[in-house]
């Protein structure tokens, strides 16, 4: 088990002892992710984690730097570790699916939306239906065309922020700067309107 | 394009929860290490780090990769 300060295995990955450091670090880093992804794949766990593991140690010594020393050593090195194994995984469980695939009346111009499941008693599908209009509405009015497609990518596709910043050329976090002012534009304009969240979020309860 | 209630009950949900100030999915995975070690010695993360739970929270590919470190420290503890 790890027996370096963290202080030490800064001076070992970076000074004369760089090559047992990193063979600890690396079955340390295997170690955690093999139990932690066994329940995420189902073939060549062992190779793909070896695969993960060598990739990591990598980005780990390119960002030593940037370790701030607020935890263990070893618990920065796997939290780098999971990041890297995650985006390889999105990657590849992705990789034959585009935005337009998951949103394919929606290509070019807005559609309208409708529900797939209205509720079965009249009145509420007639709340529901104009109340999905006025999200239509303000998501038409108030968000551009990438936050329209990136929110409705995640929330009605499921594909991580990872793999839509990938397809609309940008990156995680300024994707998630932009659905924060999507959210934010929507939170406003249906406060105006007079709604509350918890209003809207009730007449879309079937059952 | 149809959507399902659910769906909309999610888009709705996360524009409850939008607050004025969010950490961005960087700030959030900068403040990991330091908010798991603490759940992990049983101190009150959420309540300490309120923002990273609320990131979490909110990001689906956040949580996830906070859901599998947890693990894999927990392996390592063994
Ligand atoms: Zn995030």
């Amino acid at each position: 088990m790890d027996k370096r300060t963290n202080q030490e295995w800064l001076d070992d990955l970076r000074g004369q002892d760089q090559a047992q450091a990193i063979e600890d670090l690396r079955r340390t880093l295997k170690k955690g992710l093999l139990y932690a992804l066994s329940s995420w794949i189902n073939n060549d766990l062992e190779a793909q984690v070896e695969d993960f593991v060598q990739d990591a140690i990598l980005r780990i010594l390119d960002k030593l730097d940037s370790f701030r020393g607020e935890s263990h050593f070893t618990t920065w090195a796997q939290k780098v570790a999971v990041r890297v194994a995650f985006t390889e995984m999105r990657r590849k469980r992705w990789k034959d699916i585009s935005i337009e695939d998951l949103l394919p009346e929606d290509s070019g111009d807005f559609t309208p939306l409708a529900l797939s499941d209205p509720s079965p008693d009249p009145e509420k599908r007639a709340t529901q239906a104009s109340l999905l209009k006025m999200i239509e509405d303000i998501m038409r009015e108030d968000l551009s065309e990438r936050q329209r497609t990136a929110l409705l990518a995640i929330m009605h596709g499921g594909m991580p922020l990872e793999e839509v910043a990938r397809r609309m050329d940008t990156n995680r976090n300024a994707l998630y700067k932009l659905l924060h002012d999507a959210r934010k534009q929507m939170r406003n304009r249906l406060i105006e309107r007079g709604f509350s969240t918890d209003e809207v979020l009730a007449v879309f309860e079937n059952g | 394009m149809k959507l399902s209630t659910a769906t909309v009950r999610k888009m709705i949900n996360s524009v409850k929860s939008t607050r004025d100030q969010e950490l961005t999915c960087d700030q959030c995975h900068d403040e990991l290490d330091r908010f798991i070690e603490m759940k992990i010695s049983g101190k009150k993360a959420s309540e300490a780090m309120p923002l990273v739970q609320e990131h979490l929270d909110r990001c689906q590919d956040c949580r996830e990769e906070y859901e599998v470190l947890l693990e894999a420290l927990k392996a390592l503890s063994k």
